[in-house]
């Protein structure tokens, strides 16, 4: 397996080094010359200097083998979407996953098609998010290109679920039960299942069913 | 819209204004208002990135768009948001790159290209002159 990791700072580095002790084939660009230089310094000729946005850079390090992955882990959005589009549209790149910075540049990778991104502070959002289980629902997974996302909640004493079997609610179209956990234990729901106060409940859905899905389970 | 108030934004926006378009130029940097100089048009301080930006600057009823940031690739991006997202039918993008503005023209991204007019007009002038080359003396062994 081949793979290409655009961009040399910390995530990237890190990245081609366990690539590299997975024994997999791996160039790493970086344009920074000091960067590079600790870089060719620990891959050796793993190591490329260059603008992984320009094409002939890209062309050296062998995109149009083409590879089986890209990896545009830069510093800069714009960069990432720039090496991501080049690779899946002007070379076939199969697979291309691009880190998102910031994340209201979400909707942009989105709209140009890079549908595997990966965002440190999103991620570490909903992570906060976890820890505040009184905001009511928590995101756990987000399944983007099938439209679907996996939720959290915990039902509480007051909770309108609470007491009811699983049969018995009334979930809103696109969204279904999977697990209950209670007491550290986690189960898969059926319809014969009673939600209790304090049970952590999850659910998979599609995208604008929270507020009801809400509703119904915790009030 | 104008995206992108440097030397050559400036004066694009200045040229279409005169022209009688209703011109918003779009700049991270609220200084670069003074290129425009005595500015009837509209004018937003932002970053062509930010979505909530280019509505402000009126995106969703634009009916051309001229991206002239100094990063090529931020040209791209904003280019095709443009396009895409706000269904603008007339976006011209400047890509410094020769090599990137004809990837994405192929792409259906109408760039235009600095470096290549300079390229070619500088080679044109010089097949203009009425020096000729030197032939290279054939080798014979």
């Amino acid at each position: 397996m081949y793979i290409i990791v655009a961009g040399g700072g910390k995530v990237g580095s890190n990245i081609a080094r366990s690539l590299i002790e997975m024994q997999r084939e791996v160039t790493i660009v970086e344009q920074r010359r000091d960067r590079f230089a600790q870089l060719e310094a620990e891959f050796g000729h793993s190591a490329m200097l260059g603008d992984a946005t320009e094409i002939a850079v890209l062309e050296r390090a062998g995109i149009a083998r083409p590879p089986e992955l890209v990896l545009a882990v830069t510093g800069d959005d714009e960069d990432n979407l720039i090496i991501s589009q080049i690779a899946k549209e002007g070379y076939g790149v199969p697979k291309a996953i691009a880190r998102v910075n910031d994340p209201r540049n979400q909707q942009h990778f989105d709209l140009l098609g890079i549908t595997e991104t990966v965002c440190a502070t999103s991620g570490l959002l909903a992570l906060v998010e976890h820890e505040v289980p009184e905001h009511g629902l928590v995101r756990l997974l987000e399944l983007r290109r099938e439209g679907l996302e996996v939720v959290e909640v915990q039902v509480q004493a007051d909770s309108p679920a609470a007491g009811q079997r699983v049969a018995g609610l009334s979930l809103p179209d696109g969204s279904r039960l999977v697990s209950v956990m209670r007491n550290g234990v986690a189960e898969i729901a059926v319809g014969e299942t009673v939600i209790r106060p304090g049970d952590q409940v999850v659910a998979i859905l599609k995208p604008g069913a929270e507020d009801k899905l809400r509703r119904v389970l915790v009030g | 819209m104008i995206i992108g108030c440097g030397r050559v934004g400036s004066a694009v926006a200045k040229q279409l204004a005169a022209d009688g378009w209703n011109v918003t130029c779009v700049d991270e940097d609220e200084n670069a208002l003074a290129r425009l100089g005595a500015w009837k048009g509209g004018f937003v301080v932002g970053h062509g990135m930010d979505a909530d930006i280019l509505e402000e600057a009126g995106a969703p009823d634009a009916e051309a768009a001229v991206v002239s940031t100094d990063g090529d690739n931020s040209n791209i991006v904003i280019g095709q948001i443009l396009q895409r997202r706000f269904g603008i039918g007339c976006v011209v993008v400047r890509v410094l790159d020769p090599a990137r503005a004809e990837f994405y023209a192929r792409l259906g991204l109408r760039t235009v290209c600095p470096t290549q007019t300079a390229i070619s007009t500088l080679t044109d002038a010089v097949r203009a002159c009425e020096a000729a080359p030197v032939p290279v003396p054939q080798v014979t062994t």
